[in-house]
């Protein structure tokens, strides 16, 4: 029940957003997350953001994965 | 999709998976607390990837299997009373409570509404200005918060008519009733990746303190899991217990602050019913005195009537950790998705209903 999809804000309007999920367009409210801004990726729950992701940390996180398979490979 | 297709990437998997065979010699059980990770640790079979050290437990974190009977049985007798209109997530439709379930009053004739947000419900109130929209407040603190945002929106329009019934629960007290209890040993505890998003990593600290646990932040694609089943196997290889976030590019440490502040401004803790597990002190949200004009517990006059627990359920025991589906002599026989009897197999991310789509082998 604690679903939250990633959703790329096109635009917003006083404390709505209209964002993209996945090439459908949905209106959701930017109440729990007033720092959000247009072309921020944010998690979205009960049409509610709950956090703006960090795209910095994404990479870092694939970054570290990649470096993990290519050991196990040259392990392998 | 951005976000979320990386993170499913079976190359990346591999390298995960040889690297948790490496290192992983102690054998430790570990909890995944949450119901979203409980669904892509089975439609990832990642249970059957893992060494034969590692035991994966479901715990009690969906908050549509945790909702007692007897707060199921209020929501029913309020749909009862005229002019109530019930607005309430999918997928608590389909849970019996004692004598009926929500989805069985609605057919017989009672206003009972799926919505996909509070925003829903709200509109619903502005469009019915002549009934009363009761929201039935179920959710962990991923979901409070966006009530709580509901309640300051009715009271922004000056709305009368717009009433939550606060079933909500937070997670921290729960985990310590568990650990508590004796019943169940873990050697490490997946967190809830998105009650975390809001309550930041800091509240599992006296997870890893008091009870020596190792404790890491996961989110819900198959190679979040991994990373953190890595993370917490480094943990135990090393005798360490910490918390760590494995999940980082959607949880800070410090959460959510907006979110916390919505939320404690509408709501104080209060005792909460768990199912199986019984009353767990300030484990649950009681709308605040302020606000309680929007409190259906207090606006309508309930009369649930007594409760009964489902003969021969043991979904209590699951939620627990200390049995499993398979445990269950109804399970997938009297007891299926079409025809649950308990609360775990009618939500999507009940153990039971996990079980009964991706299960095929019951084993650790």
């Amino acid at each position: 029940m604690c679903l939250a999809i990633p959703a790329l804000i096109k635009y917003i309007e006083d404390k709505e957003a209209e964002v993209e999920i996945g090439g459908i367009t949905r209106r959701i409210s930017l109440w729990l997350t007033p720092e959000a801004r247009a072309g921020d990726y944010v998690l979205v729950h009960t049409g509610y953001a709950i956090n703006v992701l960090d795209q910095e940390q994404a990479e870092e996180t694939l970054t570290l994965l990649r470096q993990i398979a290519e050991l196990d490979e040259e392990e392998g | 999709m951005r976000f979320i297709s990386e993170f499913r990437r079976s190359e990346l998997a591999e390298g995960l998976i040889s690297q948790i065979h490496r290192k992983s010699r102690t054998p430790a059980r570990f909890m995944e607390f949450c119901g979203g990770h409980t669904v892509t640790i089975f439609r990832y079979g990642i249970r059957q990837v893992l060494p034969s050290t590692i035991e994966m437990v479901s715990g009690p974190g969906c908050p549509i299997c945790v909702t007692a009977n007897a707060d199921l049985d209020k929501a029913i007798a309020l749909s009862q009373i005229p002019d109530v209109i019930i607005t309430t997530f999918g997928d608590m439709l389909k849970v019996p409570g004692s004598r009926s379930s929500l989805q069985q009053v609605k057919a017989d004739g009672a206003q009972v509404h799926t919505v996909y947000s509070t925003m829903d419900a709200l509109k619903m109130a502005e469009d019915n200005p002549d009934k009363s929209v009761v929201f039935l407040g179920i959710g962990f603190e991923t979901t409070a918060p966006t009530i709580a945002a509901s309640i300051l929106q009715a009271e922004e329009k000056g709305m009368r008519n717009y009433y939550v019934l606060s079933l909500h629960k937070v997670c921290p007290p729960v985990i310590r009733a568990l650990l508590d209890s004796g019943e169940v040993k873990l050697d490490g505890l997946i967190c809830p990746g998105h009650v975390s998003a809001i309550i930041g990593s800091h509240p599992w600290e006296f997870i890893a303190r008091d009870y020596g646990i190792p404790c890491v932040v996961s989110g819900f694609e198959p190679l979040d899991i991994l990373q953190c089943v890595d993370m917490l196997v480094d943990q135990v290889e090393n005798g360490e217990s910490r918390v760590e976030i494995a999940y980082r590019r959607g949880v800070r440490p410090e959460g959510n602050q907006q979110a916390l502040r919505l939320m404690e401004q509408v709501f104080e803790p209060s005792p909460a019913q768990w199912r199986g597990m019984g009353e767990v002190p300030d484990s649950g949200l009681k709308i605040r005195k302020k606000y309680q004009c929007f409190d259906a517990e207090l606006a309508f006059d309930i009369e649930p009537g007594p409760t009964s627990e489902p003969v021969g359920c043991i979904c209590g025991d699951i939620l627990r950790g200390v049995k499993t589906p398979a445990d269950c002599r109804l399970f997938g026989k009297a007891c299926v998705p079409e025809n649950p009897i308990g609360p775990c197999m009618v939500s999507s991310e009940g153990s039971c209903s996990a079980y009964y789509l991706y299960g095929g082998s019951f084993g650790g």
